[in-house]
């Protein structure tokens, strides 16, 4: 019981230590390039949208002689040469051009609930399915017709070897 | 030519009318003497009266089949009718009628000819009524092949007719297609839209409208199925081939869409998540999710419910499609086609969820099914994984296509939901479906047992990762797709990743071949490729199916080159010089040409590579003088490894100097690639199995059983 206990107790402790090596990586991972000005410039421009009524990406707006592109991109530059975060550029477009210049609902109030319904619906969906499969499996077997029996263990395992054989490789 | 049109339109109202009432009457009094001829057979036998009494059912029976013919052929005179106004608004165009509004706001005298016959689904009107020509197309199809089950057929025909009188009162009440000018006949039309004015936009709208209508069949037949209490999954099969072709005709439609919009639009992509892509893109995923798990039923009698669900889906969301694109209550860049036919579709929409919904709930009970499952492993569960992926990409399409609307209604301001929103939410869901695409073959109905999906699945998985540290180490100067390293960039992550899962379907369908393939060899003596053709042709489907996952893989290959994508934009002189990835452009020249229909302006441009020239480019801008509306014809070269994309995008002002942009999009080739494998697949897929000759003698316990031909199962 002691020894199982042990391996219970080196086993959580290993797998906290996966989780840690993970948050880690996951930390390294969003964080690595995140300060250089042009990467900057492309992330971010490429989650607002131009305001012309073109219903393009900023950065991927092509009307030449646009009114409202070249202005934009100038002022998202400008907001990273001074120096803002993110979150103060997008506030700033925001306030001057509204919600819908952004590319995608933010994660505040009531946009979270984009992201959020569609891994609901997904972990509701998975749930149903085991519960599904699951009252399936526990179903009893079909009733089979006078003098058969279904075939089961041993001889059952010989015709799926023969099967096996005769068409797998 | 107006009053013939008109006259045709009214014509295949009252036509389809007919077809619908006399169809419901032939099939109720079909049912009601069925049974009486069973109750009085049954009961009543021995009795004098009973013999008129059978021969009046008879009598009745018979007319009821001569008013079922009359509905049958009324459908067949539909099509005629309304071809013959399809004609006549083409012949319209082609001689420049402008008496007629739909001509004049849609052609011009210049137009060229093709698109002059593309003027019939150009815009609204004539759309509408080459849905109607295409569903009446289909119904004379059906109605021709009635023999092959008579009355499921009447059934199927009925609700045909039902969806035919709609499309046809919208076009006599709502959106004529030949309502004349008032006042003074103009002497030259708007012309065409520019952006429509490029080849594939002859045949984009047919192939879309042809899967967007076509999924009208197998709704026609599963609920004509589920009011008769269809016996058996004989309307399953019938219902699986007119949904595969139709299938076949919408993924060319939409991936036309993509190539036209890559191809014209000029921004260097081929989506943009734009409710009406979306809106093409909802039922070709339920279309999907139906065709694997029809396979459920034909095999196990399972999901019968599920199906008849996916079927209404399927062509409910085609239905909600045309809804979103006419009604404007969504913003879309596809204004052309807004208009105020919004609430006839809303209606529409509305009474065959009714109709659906009562038929469902009253003859539910005929569709239960006795579900068994031997196992988690096994084809069976991994059907029903992929259906639910498949639904919730439906469902995440739909729900960011809505989500601006709820969003205004709920706190007050409309927020947009572009392709940042769908990269983070869809991408990983798609990821998923990839895996199953990878696991799914390799399961066996039934039961699986994990020995023998590790001892399938151990190779490929070594493949995929093997490539996966390929492109991780080798270094990114050697080009798009190596060097990915995705710590820099999720998009990267997300790269590896479909490219890593896309090598393992790619493995897994290879071993599915070689092994069947080596049987049939080890049996025949003959070669492995003849063997494999063989095998290819003993079960088309799922042979076909797989080359269709093989061709979803290289367009997925396509998709994963996204992310290293670039773009310059720069204004060129004589002789300036632009360097974009390994390609450096120089500017030749610049001019302007003119033609009837359309001025042009454009830029020539030197195109070296490795220091050598190796092409010379010509992107376009065109000012189309009827319509007074300018349009850019990207110049792209294209090469298995990435797309050089030339945009001519307009002049500076004070120089005279063009400004280009250039983008270097890779792995694209790959995406038309794979829908060509696609489609090969799903062709390969409708033909007919040979025969089966391989026997296996039964084992002695089952001596009494007749040896039976084994064939490989889906």
């Amino acid at each position: 019981m002691s020894i199982r206990r042990n391996s219970l107790s080196k086993r959580g402790a290993r797998s906290g230590k996966a989780f840690q090596a993970v948050v880690v990586s996951a930390v390294v991972f969003v964080l690595l390039g995140a300060g250089d000005p042009a990467t900057r410039f492309s992330e971010i421009g490429h989650q607002m949208m131009c305001i012309c009524g073109c219903n393009q990406i900023l950065l991927e707006c092509n009307h030449v002689g646009c009114p409202a592109s070249d202005g934009m991109r100038n002022e998202l530059m400008a907001s990273l040469t001074r120096g803002d975060s993110d979150s103060l550029v997008e506030q700033g477009f925001v306030q001057k051009y509204g919600p819908t210049v952004l590319a995608a609902p933010t994660t505040k109030g009531f946009d979270r609930a984009a992201y959020i319904m569609p891994f609901a619906a997904l972990i509701l969906g998975f749930g149903l399915i085991v519960l599904v499969i699951r009252s399936w499996k526990n179903r009893p077997a079909p009733a089979i017709a006078d003098g058969l029996s279904p075939v089961r263990g041993a001889e059952l395992q010989q015709f799926r070897d023969q099967a096996r054989k005769e068409t797998d490789l | 030519m107006a009053e013939i049109g008109s006259f045709a339109l009214l014509l295949a109202l009252a036509l389809s009318v007919y077809s619908f009432l006399a169809g419901i009457i032939a099939l109720a009094f079909q049912k009601r003497t069925s049974s009486q001829l069973v109750g009085v057979t049954a009961g009543t036998s021995g009795i004098a009266a009973s013999g008129e009494e059978s021969s009046l059912i008879t009598t009745l029976r018979q007319a009821s089949e001569r008013i079922g013919e009359t509905a049958r052929r009324a459908g067949i005179a539909t099509f005629a009718a309304v071809l013959l106004a399809s004609v006549v608004l083409v012949i319209c165009a082609f001689r420049d009628d402008f008496s007629i509004a739909y001509i004049l706001h849609h052609s011009n005298r210049d137009l060229p000819g093709p698109y002059k016959f593309a003027v019939l689904w150009s815009g609204q009107e004539g759309s509408l009524l080459f849905w109607s020509l295409l569903l009446a197309a289909y119904g004379f199809v059906l109605r021709l092949r009635y023999k092959t089950d008579p009355r499921l057929f009447a059934y199927a025909s009925v609700v045909l007719s039902g969806v035919q009188i709609f499309f046809l009162l919208l076009l006599n009440f709502a959106a004529h297609p030949f309502a004349i000018v008032q006042g003074t006949i103009p002497a030259d039309g708007n012309g065409l839209n520019p952006l429509l004015q490029y080849p594939e936009m002859v045949i984009h709208p047919p192939m879309l409208y042809l899967g967007y209508v076509g999924f009208t069949i197998p709704f026609a037949f599963a609920l004509g199925a589920l009011i008769m209490k269809y016996p058996g999954e004989k309307w399953i099969n019938i219902t699986r081939r007119w949904t595969m072709v139709t299938w076949a005709f919408l993924t060319c439609g939409v991936f036309l869409g993509a190539h036209w919009a890559y191809s014209v639009l000029g921004w260097g992509g081929y989506w943009g998540w734009d409710p009406v892509e979306n809106a093409s893109l909802m039922p070709w995923l339920t279309g999907t999710a139906f065709l694997h798990s029809v396979m459920m039923q034909e095999k196990r009698g399972m999901l019968k419910m599920w199906n008849m669900w996916l079927v209404f889906a399927t062509f409910w969301l085609a239905i909600l499609g045309t809804f979103l694109t006419r009604s404007g209550i969504i913003s879309s860049v596809h204004a052309f086609a807004q208009s105020s036919i919004g609430d006839w579709f809303a209606w529409f929409l509305a009474i065959t969820l009714i109709v659906f919904v009562f038929f469902f709930f009253k003859n539910k009970s005929h569709l239960r099914s006795e579900h068994k499952l031997e196992s988690l492993v096994s084809r069976e569960s991994s059907f029903l994984f992929n259906n639910l992926l498949f639904v919730l990409l439906c469902f995440t399409v739909l729900w960011g296509t809505w989500f601006p609307k709820i969003s205004e209604l709920v706190q007050g301001n409309k927020v947009t939901v572009g392709a940042p929103f769908y990269n983070r939410v869809a991408i990983p869901v798609a990821l998923l479906l990839l895996i199953l695409t990878a696991v799914g073959p390799l399961l066996a109905w039934r039961k699986t047992s994990l020995e023998s999906l590790k001892r399938n699945f151990m190779w490929p998985t070594v493949g995929a990762v093997a490539v996966a540290v390929f492109l991780l180490i080798t270094p990114q100067s050697w080009g798009s797709p190596f060097g990915l390293k995705p710590w820099q960039d999720i998009s990267y992550f997300y790269s590896l990743m479909a490219i890593a899962l896309s090598v393992l379907v790619t493995l897994t369908v290879a071993s599915e071949f070689y092994r069947g393939g080596r049987v049939i060899s080890k049996h025949t003596g003959q070669g492995m490729f003849a063997s494999m053709v063989q095998l290819t042709h003993r079960n088309t489907r799922r042979y076909g199916g797989y080359i269709v996952h093989f061709g979803v893989v290289v367009v997925i290959i396509g998709f994963a080159g996204a992310a290293f994508n670039q773009d310059k934009e720069m204004e060129m002189g004589y002789g300036d010089k632009m360097t974009i990835g390994p390609y450096t452009l120089i500017c030749r020249s610049y001019t302007d040409d003119d033609a009837p229909n359309y001025a042009s302006e454009w830029a020539v441009l030197d195109v070296y590579k490795g220091g050598k020239q190796i092409d010379t480019m010509t992107p376009v801008r065109r000012f189309y003088k009827a319509s007074r509306q300018t349009s850019t014809m990207p110049d792209i070269r294209s090469t298995l490894n990435e797309d050089l994309y030339l945009v001519f995008e307009g002049l500076n002002q004070d120089n005279g100097h063009p400004i280009l942009k250039a983008h270097l999009n890779a792995l694209v080739m790959w995406i038309w690639m794979g829908v060509w494998i696609m489609l090969i697949g799903t062709v390969l897929a409708l033909i007919p199995n040979a025969p089966a000759p391989v026997r296996v003698p039964a084992p002695a316990r089952l001596e009494t059983a007749r040896t039976a031909p084994v064939v490989t199962g889906d």
